[in-house]
């Protein structure tokens, strides 16, 4: 199973444990991936507004080099998935942003959203599958009350993203059943922690972000898991310190015994 | 205002690329805006105001600047609104005049001291997307 990888800025910079952690965990369940040999940020935010072009072309860029070399393109960070897909998806519909991207990037063979962009989290559910990923566990984390933390990214708008189930999804929590930690499921898991203005208004990102917490903690929960390095930010810098919050993929990679768990939990087992 | 108010308006709604017209006036909007306390102008206003061409409240208010884009607002529309996408247009137009970007790079390494004093690791991500939001 082969898959070109985009990493994205923040993963090569303060989010090296998330890049790290998820390459050895897909080497061990024989997934290789194959970092694209030039990138350029995402840009973190999806353009919404239809008249910006230019803010799109890096991941049209992206999407083109992976097509070109012949494999879906995994990413990682919630906010590289989000942008790549919705790029993509605009590429594949709105007939204007795709010709005045291929207009501009002159490409061999115009882009018209051919390839398949692939989340970390879906691999492992669609092409690993979760109960491969259980059989491969060594150190299961036996007991250990594990809450997801979802966010907005990874879900919305669920017509472009069909990641999950919006309102009510279950991937990460199926996740944590695998490496054998017991999921506790919290309201708020997929509500916005506020990470966007954490720079300008840390008043505003501290009480959204401690919504989540405090509704995790009151749920029982040890650790709060999540793929975004600004939500793992924010929630740590701005949520009160009530759960400890990790990368989904430290937790896959100690599960699978490559990696200590830094700051780490106990295992009931 | 460098327009009359009904162009911009006009031309708002192109750019955001939502239907104002298809809004029932529900407020669901409205109700799941994790932002809805600290609003002067909630969302199911913005779909509102832009509908009628009231742009000059809409440019100026402190909104703007409380949306989190967390597409909670996209998402559970019954009618595929989009209000999300209604008030990052309006942020464009406020930012894109000469001289009106709400961030300049000069400020990043005050951000940063301020922000890692605990030996906080600021996201590349945050840095990005906050002049994604505050500068055009």
């Amino acid at each position: 199973m082969e898959f070109s990888y985009f990493p994205g800025c923040t993963l090569k910079t303060k989010a090296r444990d998330l890049d790290e952690t998820a390459r050895l965990a897909a080497e061990a369940l024989g997934v290789t991936l194959r970092e694209l040999p030039e990138w350029q940020c995402c840009g973190a935010v999806y353009p919404m507004s239809r008249e910006e072009i230019a803010v799109r072309l890096s991941s049209v860029r992206a999407l083109m080099a992976a097509r070109d070399e012949g494999r879906p393109l995994l990413t990682l960070c919630s906010a590289c998935h989000h942008v790549m897909k919705r790029v993509n998806h605009d590429m594949q519909t709105d007939e204007g942003l795709r010709t005045k991207a291929n207009n501009y990037l002159q490409p061999d063979k115009p882009y018209a959203g051919e390839t398949r962009v692939v989340h970390y989290l879906e691999m492992l559910r669609d092409e690993v599958g979760f109960g491969e990923v259980a059989r491969k566990v060594t150190s299961p984390f036996k007991g250990v009350k594990i809450a997801a933390y979802y966010g907005c990214m990874l879900l919305r708008p669920s017509a472009v993203m069909r990641f999950d189930n919006p309102e009510n999804p279950s991937v990460m929590e199926d996740f944590i059943s695998a490496i054998g930690a017991a999921p506790v499921r919290f309201p708020y898991r997929n509500e916005c922690c506020g990470g966007y203005v954490a720079l300008d208004d840390r008043g505003a990102a501290r009480k959204a972000s401690r919504r989540v917490t405090r509704a995790a903690a009151q749920h029982g929960a040890e650790a709060l898991i999540t793929a975004c390095p600004l939500c793992l930010y924010n929630l740590k810098e701005n949520g009160g310190g009530e759960v400890p919050v990790h990368y989904f993929t430290e937790f896959l990679a100690a599960a699978l015994g490559l990696k200590t768990l830094e700051g780490g939990l106990a295992r009931a087992s | 205002m460098r327009v009359d108010e009904k162009t911009l308006a006009e031309d708002i709604v192109r750019m955001s690329g939502t239907n104002v017209k298809k809004c029932m006036k529900c407020g669901k909007c409205s109700a799941t805006c994790p932002s809805f306390e600290d609003m002067d102008v909630h969302p199911h206003s913005f779909v509102t105001m832009a509908e009628e061409g009231d742009v000059a409240g809409l440019l100026k208010s402190k909104s703007l600047w409380k949306c989190l884009s967390c597409f909670a607002c996209v998402e559970r529309c019954p009618r595929g609104v989009e209000p999300a996408h209604l008030i990052e247009a309006v942020r464009f137009f406020a930012l894109s005049p000469q001289g009106l970007n709400k961030m300049k790079p000069d400020v990043v390494p005050i951000f940063l001291q301020n922000l890692e004093e605990k030996g906080a690791e600021v996201p590349q991500q945050l840095l990005t997307s906050a002049f994604r939001k505050y500068s055009k």
